[in-house]
This record gives C-alpha cells, structure tokens and sequence, in this order.
C-alpha cells in the first residue's frame, strides 16, 4: 500500500473502488505513525462526520504483548476513506471495528493490511457497512501471516446491507500466509434486509419502518462491541442511521 | 368475529386457495387438519399478509371484540373525533373493538396486529442483536399507539412479560436474549406462545404451533392457548397435523382443508375418525 505523492489511479489495487473525484483535493494524505510500546494498550475512535470528506492513513506498530482497539464510524455526506497498516509482534492484538452509513452519493470506504511478524498475535476486524441512496461501501482487506508467526489468530467479518437497488457495497477480505500453525476466519456477505424477519416483526405490530430500524441498529452495533466508548459511538451511529432512514 | 368468503390465493402464480369459505364466531376455536399442501399454512399467511402470497378473489372480514378493560370512554372518542394528535392518523379500522367489521385484507400486516390479529408462525424467525424484550415492547407500544392507547412503561412491560413468561413456563432470562436465537424448536414456540400472551390478541391464527413439541411442551402449550384466547371474546384458528394438542385445546369445530377448500367440517369427533382413517376416506 504504497503511499504515491501523485494522485492514485484505479489501477491500484487499494483505489479500485475509491471516489478518485472526492480523493484528489484531499491528497496527498500524511500518514500517521503510531508506535505501542510492548505490554502497553491504545484505543482510538475515529468519527468522520463532516461534509468536506476524510482521508486517514495510519501506520499502527504494536510490540510484544502490546494491543490496538480502533473504531472507525463514518457517516455524514462527504467521502471518507480510513486506511490502516498494522504490524503486530509476539502476543500482540489488533482490533478493528468499523460501521460505514452511506446515505446518498458518496463513497465510504475502510482499507486495511494487517500483518502478523510475531507468534501468538490476535487480530479481529469487524465491519458493518449499510448503503442507502445510491451509495457505496467499500472495504478492502488484508490479513498478512509472515513466516514464523505461529499462533496466528486473525478474522475478518464484513457485512454490508443495501438498502436500495441503487447502491452498491464492494468487499474484498485477503489472506496471505506464510506460517503453519494458523488460525484465519474470513467471512464476508452483502445483502438485504431479511423479509421473512420483516413480516415475523410486521405480525407483531411493528411498522415496517421500526423493524427495519431495529435490524439495522442490531446489525450496525456489532462493529463496536466491546469498544471502550461504546455507548457514545451506538448513539453517534443510531443518530447516523435515524437520519439516514 | 373472522369471516372468510370464497377466499382464493396464489404463490407465485401458482393457485393454492380455491374459494374458501370459514366463519369463526366470538369464542369459538376452529381446528382446520388437511393434509400436506392443503393450502393450511398459505392461509395463514394470506390471513397475515404475508408478501408473495396474492388474492385474488373472494374476502376476508374481521370483527374483532372489545376486551374487559381496554379503555375507550366516549370522551376519549371525542377527544379523537376533536383531533387530538395522540390519536389522529389512525385508520377506522385500527381500533380494536368498536364492533366494526374491518376489511381485512387492506391492511397491512402491522395494522392487522393492531387490531387484534396474531399470527403464530410454524418456524418463528429468528433476529440477531434484538433481544425479545426490545422487540415485544416496541411491538406492544406499537399496536397500543395504533390503536390510541398509552404505550407501557419499561416496568410495566416487563411485569406483564413476566407473568406470560411464568404463565408458559418460559425463563424470563431466555427473553433477554435475541429473538428466537438459540432456541430449541420447543423453545420457540413456547415464545410464540408468551408472545400472544403479551400481545393478547382479540384473534389468533396458529400455524402448526404444535409441530416439534414434546408431550411435555405440547401440554403447556395447550394450557397457554386455552388460558389466553379460551375467552367469549376471542376466536381461534388452530392449523394443525395433529389430534394430540386437539385433546388439550378442544375446539367447537373441526374443518378438513383439501386443495384449497374446506371439504368436510364436523366437531372435535372428526379429528379422532381422521387420525384413524387418514384423510383418504373423507378427501
């Protein structure tokens, strides 16, 4: 994920589905260099809500024992495109956990590379993408084992739900592993709301529009289970989504 | 109190109800048996609303009764008819009890709850990261704004969900866990069934509620019905395979569905001669 002084094209991998339009009067992106010192624990949420668009590009380093929570929530109008590096020593953990809440024209996107050099580390990445109004949700995801890193533990889980016809939710979860002893679990789904679970919360009196908004709050909240803010990034993401229904 | 008139159906074009004819009265239990692709369970879904099952001829009326308690004082009525917001918006149908027959094949599904419908499902859906709690509540205060009543407080819910829960013989705990995530079969439709209880509908439609249950569920659930729709004001349509749950909900009729039409009704007599003689002797 090489980080070009000109403006990427759609030819790089990373940018396949980026808003090339939104991206240039925001590139380039400074990226930001985060180091955890072994043994020791950072968090970080990171809530593009504004208009302008958002372009983030961390380069998170975690020594032995040493663990990462971020959260990423983006909604908003603008472009946002939240690219993360993590590289975890011995026993380290990552967590990513991400809800995108696209609304109207706009390009949401999360971009990851996750690489294991140490034994033992643990990473999980969640991500909840809902697009609505001819939106796109993107992620693109990369989990690394180097050889040697036994004990690897790494899962990806990406969703995305299309709210309309007119959106879109591209989803790309890699694996690339050079060690034995490896524990991967990649899953990834794009779909729709569920009709049958629809109709059974129709049968008990729900209108359409509560059920629906009891499915998408349950389904958007699994990305920050656990967080340290959890309750202030539920509320700032079930505001997001009232606005968005 | 439920009239169906020469009702027809399709599911994907395809005819499954042929002009079929019930009537369900105040306090009467109706048993409808038939065997495999009747028509049984596309009734009840038609008599949901369930999207992708289409009329296409014939009526469904439905009357529902006023329950003891449920409040609606004259003043309240004029407080309606003077444009009260609380209660403005609502359709003529939607209030529960005014002895009014209500089309009910206009409404949409959540407005056939509202006012007064429940619809038992033979495999209860089940809805990740929504707990029962949440979604009966939400369900209740619904159907109760629908029909301009005050919506119940937390505590008050969870009281009433409480004493349905110990009605069924259902721990409180499972219903603070998603809805119908986890559960055995049996589980499930114990849940349906403290979710009538909550509920408390005027009509219910059952679909096989009884399939997957033990003998011990199966009792349970046959004391939950009788104890929560057994009722003057109530009526009940059982769909069922079975004559089991017929001994602990004794219904006043017995209709046999075949190929989309009612072919044979008798008493609960009738059950006992199809589980002997199969449906073969009276198709």
């Amino acid at each position: 994920m090489a980080i070009a002084e000109h403006l990427p094209t759609r030819r790089d991998e990373a940018f396949r589905y980026a808003d090339l339009a939104a991206l240039a009067p925001l590139w380039p992106v400074a990226v930001e260099a985060i180091a955890v010192p072994a043994g020791e624990h950072r968090a970080l949420s990171i809530v593009p809500n504004g208009d302008a668009g958002t372009l983030r590009e961390l380069a998170i380093s975690l020594g032995k024992g040493a663990s990462f929570d971020l959260r990423v929530l983006s909604a908003g109008a603008g472009y946002a495109r939240i690219s993360v590096r993590a590289e975890l020593a011995d026993r380290a953990s990552f967590t990513l956990g991400a809800a995108q809440l696209g609304s109207g024209a706009q390009t949401l996107e999360v971009v990851s590379e996750v690489t294991h050099l140490g034994r033992d580390a643990t990473s999980r990445q969640v991500v909840r993408s809902v697009a609505g109004g001819g939106a796109s949700v993107n992620y693109l995801g990369k989990v690394k084992v180097a050889r040697g890193a036994d004990g690897t533990d790494g899962s990806q889980s990406v969703r995305a739900m299309l709210l309309d016809r007119q959106s879109s939710a591209n989803a790309k979860p890699e694996l690339e592993i050079f060690a034995d002893d490896v524990k991967c679990a990649h899953g990834c789904a794009v779909g729709e709301l569920d009709s049958q679970a629809l109709f059974y919360m129709a049968s008990r009196g729900l209108p359409p529009e509560t059920a629906k908004r009891l499915m998408l709050q349950a389904f958007v909240a699994e990305a920050f289970v656990g967080a340290e803010g959890e309750d202030e990034l539920l509320a700032a993401a079930l505001a997001a989504l009232e606005a968005m229904l | 109190m439920l009239q169906i008139n020469n009702l027809s159906a399709t599911v994907g074009d395809k005819p499954i109800l042929k002009g079929l004819s019930l009537t369900v009265n105040a306090g009467e239990i109706h048993a409808i048996m038939g065997p495999n692709g009747a028509g049984k369970s596309t009734l009840a879904y038609v008599l949901g609303g369930r999207p992708g099952y289409e009329v296409t001829g014939g009526s469904v009326t439905f009357t529902p009764t006023r329950h003891p308690g449920e409040g609606r004082d004259p003043d309240q009525t004029n407080k309606a008819s003077q444009g009260d917001t609380s209660l403005a918006g609502l359709g003529p149908g939607l209030r529960r009890g005014d002895g009014e027959a209500i089309d009910l094949l206009a409404l949409a599904p959540h407005e056939r709850a509202a006012a007064g419908l429940f619809l038992g499902f033979q495999y209860p859906v089940e809805i990740p990261g929504v707990s029962f709690v949440q979604f009966l509540r939400e369900s209740l205060n619904a159907q109760r704004r629908a029909r301009g009543e005050a919506p119940l407080s937390g505590g008050e819910f969870l009281k009433l969900a409480r004493e349905k829960a110990a009605l069924l013989r259902l721990d409180m705990d499972m219903l603070k866990r998603p809805v119908n995530v986890g559960f055995s079969g049996g589980e499930k439709k114990r849940a349906e069934m403290v979710q009538m209880g909550i509920l408390d509908p005027s009509f219910a439609v059952l679909d096989e509620t009884d399939s997957g249950l033990d003998i011990d569920a199966l009792r349970v659930v046959g004391e939950g019905i009788n104890a929560v729709m057994r009722r003057p004001n109530k009526g009940v349509l059982l769909i069922t395979h079975y004559q089991r749950l017929l001994d602990y909900v004794r219904p006043d009729f017995v209709h046999v569905l075949a190929d989309g039409r009612i072919v044979k009704t008798g008493g609960a007599e009738l059950a006992h001669e199809l589980e002997e003689h199969g449906y073969e002797a009276v198709v």
